[in-house]
C-alpha cells in the first residue's frame, strides 16, 4: 500500500458560526488523481483552503505526508480559483510563473538563473512559452488557467491542490491540462482537484471525494461514482443538519466546546 | 520667480528637493495601495494622522519633526486597526468602517487643532498648514527628517518589490508558499502610514490621498508593466512635489495642497484621455476604425450581391442601386466609396456608377465567404435555424481573422453552400 499524501482529520469549518464543512475525515494515498466533487456550495473550495491553511478550522486538523503543513510546504503546491485574482494586474505571464519560485528562503533575494530556467520550463510544459511576454490581461480564460498551473509546476511539489482548473476552459486548454495531469501522475505526483462537472469527473479521476457540506463518500472512482452515492451528494443538504447550522448562526453558538476540539 | 529657478537660495533648494522626494515616495507607495484596491483606506489614513500630529505637539510642546512624525504614525496605525476591527468584529461592511474612521479621527484632529490654536502656545503657529499643506513652511530639520524617511521608504519598496508584487496580486498564494504575508502586509501598511505622515507637510491631510493614489492611477493608463508603472508614478509625484514647492515660494499665502492636486488632476485627466490603448481617445479612434471597416466591407458585399443577382460581377452599379440594396447614409456612402476607390477595389464608370475591379471582386468574395461560413457554422455547430443566422453573421464577418477563417474551413470541410443554399465564393488562395 502506498503512503498517505493527505490526511484530513475531523475538519469542521464555520463562516459566521454556521458550519460549511461538518467533521470531514478522510485520507488520500500518494500518486493518484483525486477529484473533490459536489454540488455548488458544498464546501469544496473551503476544504481546499483549510488544507492549505488559508482557512482556520473550528475543529480538526490536516496532515500532509504525515506532517503538519509548515514542515512540508515546499512539497505542496496550491492553484487558487482563477477568479480569485485581478487579471488586469500589470504583470506579464513570465512574471506570474516566476512567482512559483518564491519561497520562505529567498525573501529579499532575487531569483537565480536556476529559478528562471525552471519557470520557463513550466511555461513550456503548459504550452504557453510563446505567451511569456504577454500581459496577463490579454489572456483567454483557458490561458489564464494554464499560467496558474505553470506557476504551480514551477514549485516542483509532490502534492498539488487545484481549485477548478477546468472551469471556463476551452477544449484545447482542457486537453493540455489533462495530458499534463496524467504525466504528473506517472511521475508519482498526487493531484487533488476541485471539480464541479460530474460528466467528466469519471474519466478524469482515479479517486474521488464526494462532498456536500458533509463527507458523502471517498475512495477509488468505481466505488464512489455510483448512483446511490451521487444521489446522496446531489439530493440536497440534509434538512435537519442545515437547520442546526442555521440555529448555530442565529444564536451565535460555537460548533464545538473547547475541550472537545480535535487537535493534532 | 527667477530666484526660485536659479536655486541660489539654499533654502529654496532644500524645499524643492524635499518636496520632490516626498512626492516620489508617496507616489511609489501609492502604487501598491492602488493595486491592492485600497485607495479609500489610504484616504482614511491620511485624515487620521491629524490627531496624532496635534497630540505630538501637545505632549512635547515643540514642533520637532520626529515627535510629530511619531504621533502621525501612531494615530495612522490606530485608524487601520480600528477599521480592521470594525470590519471583522461587527456586521458593518468595509465602506462604512472607512467612512466612520475617517470622519471620527479627522473630527478629533480638528478639535485638537482648534484647542491648540486657542491655547495661545507661543510656537503653535503653522500647525494649521498640516490641513492643506505648505511646503515652504518646512525648516531645515523638517526637510532632512522627512527626506530621509522618504528615502528609506523608497529603499524598502525596492528591497521587498518581489514580495509586495506577489502579496498585492495573489495574497492567498503568497501565504501558501510560506511567505510571511501578515508581516509583509504590516510593513506595507506601515510604509503607507509613514509616507502619509511625511507627505502631509507638502499637501496637507485633507488632500494627501491625491498624492498617494492619483500618480498610480494615471501611470496605470500608460503601461501594462508594474516596474514602468512605479517609475511613471514616481515621476508624476516628483513633478507635483516640485510644482508644490514652487507655488509655495511664489505665493506664500497660498496653501500648497490644492495646487498640487490641480496639477495631479491635470496629469490624470490627460492620461485618461490620451493614453494609448486605455485612453478614451484611443478607444474612440478604435471605434471609428471599426465602423469604417464595417462600412467598407458592407459596401463590397453589396457590390458582390448585386453582381451575383445579375450574374455579372463586372457590371456598372449605380449609387441608387447600392442604396436600394442596403440603407447606407449618404455621407458614409461617399466616404466608403472614396476609400474603395483609393484601394482600387472599384472604379468610376459612367455617371454616378462604379464597377468592381478584379482586386475588389477578390476582396468582396472574402467578406461574403466569411459571412456565409459563419452562417454555416452557426447552423451546423450551434444548431441555429437557417432564418436566424443572418443577423449574427452581419457583425461577426468583420472580425474573423485569417486564422479563424482557416479553422472554419477545416472544421466545416471547405463547404460549397451556406444554410440558405447560396454559393460560398472561393478564390485560388482561400481554397488551399
Amino acid at each position: 500500500m502506498s503512503q498517505t499524501a493527505l490526511e484530513v482529520h475531523n475538519v469542521t469549518v464555520t463562516y459566521d458560526r454556521r458550519p460549511v464543512l461538518w467533521d470531514i475525515d478522510f485520507s488520500l494515498p500518494e500518486g493518484q488523481l483525486v477529484g473533490i466533487v459536489g454540488p455548488n456550495g458544498s464546501g469544496k473550495t473551503t476544504l481546499l483552503k483549510s488544507i492549505m491553511g488559508l482557512v482556520e478550522p473550528s475543529s480538526g486538523y490536516v496532515r500532509l505526508f504525515d506532517r503538519p503543513l509548515d514542515e512540508v510546504r515546499s512539497r505542496i503546491s496550491y492553484v487558487p480559483q482563477r477568479e480569485s485574482v485581478d487579471w488586469d494586474f500589470p504583470v506579464s505571464v513570465r512574471q506570474v510563473v516566476r512567482m512559483g519560485r518564491y519561497r520562505q528562503g529567498n525573501l529579499f533575494r532575487r531569483l537565480n538563473t536556476e529559478d528562471k530556467r525552471k519557470a520557463d520550463e513550466a511555461l513550456e510544459k503548459v504550452g504557453m512559452s510563446t505567451f511569456a511576454d504577454r500581459q496577463i490581461s490579454q489572456l483567454s480564460g483557458g490561458q489564464q488557467q494554464r499560467v496558474f498551473i505553470a506557476r504551480s509546476l514551477a514549485q516542483e511539489a509532490d502534492l498539488y491542490l487545484m481549485d477548478e482548473p477546468f472551469a471556463g476552459v476551452d477544449a484545447a486548454s482542457e486537453d493540455a491540462i489533462l495530458t499534463l495531469l496524467r504525466t504528473m501522475k506517472e511521475a508519482g505526483k498526487t493531484v487533488v482537484i476541485v471539480h464541479h462537472d460530474l460528466q467528466t469527473a469519471r474519466e478524469f479521476f482515479d479517486w474521488m471525494v464526494l462532498l456536500n457540506t458533509r463527507l458523502v463518500g471517498v475512495g477509488p472512482i468505481n466505488e464512489v461514482f455510483t448512483a446511490d452515492y451521487l444521489r446522496e451528494a446531489y439530493g440536497g443538504q440534509l434538512t435537519i443538519l442545515s437547520k442546526v447550522g442555521d440555529l448555530l448562526k442565529e444564536r451565535d453558538f460555537p460548533v464545538r466546546e473547547k475541550q472537545f476540539r480535535d487537535k493534532p | 520667480m527667477m530666484e526660485f529657478f536659479t536655486f541660489s537660495d539654499p533654502n529654496v533648494r532644500l524645499v524643492a528637493l524635499g518636496s520632490i522626494l516626498l512626492g516620489a515616495s508617496a507616489a511609489v507607495v501609492g502604487c501598491f495601495t492602488f493595486l491592492r484596491k485600497r485607495a479609500l483606506v489610504g484616504d482614511a489614513i491620511a485624515h487620521s494622522v491629524l490627531p496624532g500630529v496635534c497630540l505630538g505637539f501637545l505632549v512635547s510642546g515643540t514642533k520637532n519633526p520626529w515627535i510629530l512624525l511619531a504621533g502621525a504614525v501612531v494615530s495612522g496605525w490606530l485608524s487601520l486597526l480600528v477599521m480592521d476591527f470594525i470590519t471583522n468584529r461587527s456586521k458593518l461592511k468595509t465602506d462604512t468602517a472607512i467612512g466612520a474612521v475617517l470622519s471620527v479621527f479627522f473630527g478629533l484632529g480638528i478639535l485638537l487643532l482648534t484647542a491648540i490654536q486657542h491655547s495661545g502656545a507661543a510656537n503653535q503657529a503653522g500647525l494649521d498648514s498640516f490641513l492643506f499643506g505648505k511646503a515652504a513652511s518646512m525648516n531645515r530639520q523638517d526637510i532632512i527628517t522627512f527626506s530621509s524617511v522618504a528615502l528609506l521608504l523608497l529603499i524598502l519598496i525596492l528591497a521587498f518589490f518581489k514580495e509586495f508584487k506577489l502579496v498585492s496580486f495573489d495574497p492567498a498564494f503568497a501565504q501558501t508558499v510560506g511567505l510571511p504575508v501578515r508581516a509583509l502586509e504590516f510593513v506595507l501598511s506601515t510604509i503607507t502610514v509613514l509616507s502619509v505622515a511625511t507627505g502631509i507637510h507638502a499637501v496637507g491631510v485633507v488632500l494627501m490621498a491625491a498624492l498617494l493614489i492619483t500618480p498610480a492611477a494615471a501611470a496605470r493608463f500608460w503601461t501594462e508593466k508594474i516596474q514602468v508603472m512605479l517609475l511613471l508614478a514616481a515621476i508624476f509625484g516628483m513633478v507635483s512635489g516640485f510644482f508644490g514647492s514652487f507655488i509655495s515660494y511664489i505665493a506664500p499665502s497660498m496653501p500648497t495642497g490644492p495646487w498640487i492636486v490641480m496639477l495631479l488632476s491635470a496629469i490624470a485627466v490627460a492620461s485618461v484621455l490620451f493614453a494609448p490603448r486605455r485612453g478614451i481617445l484611443a478607444r474612440s479612434r478604435l471605434q471609428r476604425q471599426n465602423n469604417h471597416k464595417m462600412l467598407i466591407e458592407n459596401l463590397l458585399k453589396t457590390f458582390y450581391s448585386l453582381g451575383e443577382r445579375r450574374g455579372e460581377f463586372g457590371d456598372v452599379i449605380s449609387i441608387s442601386a447600392l442604396r436600394q440594396k442596403r440603407a447606407f447614409q449618404s455621407g458614409a456612402l461617399q466616404r466608403g466609396l472614396r476609400t474603395l476607390n483609393r484601394h482600387r477595389w472599384i472604379q468610376a464608370a459612367g455617371k454616378d456608377g462604379y464597377r468592381l475591379t478584379p482586386e475588389g471582386l477578390e476582396e468582396s468574395k472574402r467578406v461574403v465567404r466569411l459571412h456565409r461560413l459563419w452562417e454555416l457554422y452557426l447552423s451546423e455547430r450551434m444548431n441555429m435555424a437557417a432564418d436566424h443566422v443572418h443577423n449574427t453573421a452581419e457583425a461577426i464577418e468583420h472580425i474573423l481573422t485569417p486564422e479563424v477563417e482557416k479553422a472554419l474551413l477545416e472544421e466545416l470541410d471547405h463547404p460549397i453552400r451556406d444554410p440558405h443554399q447560396s454559393h460560398i465564393p472561393y478564390t485560388k488562395t482561400s481554397k488551399t
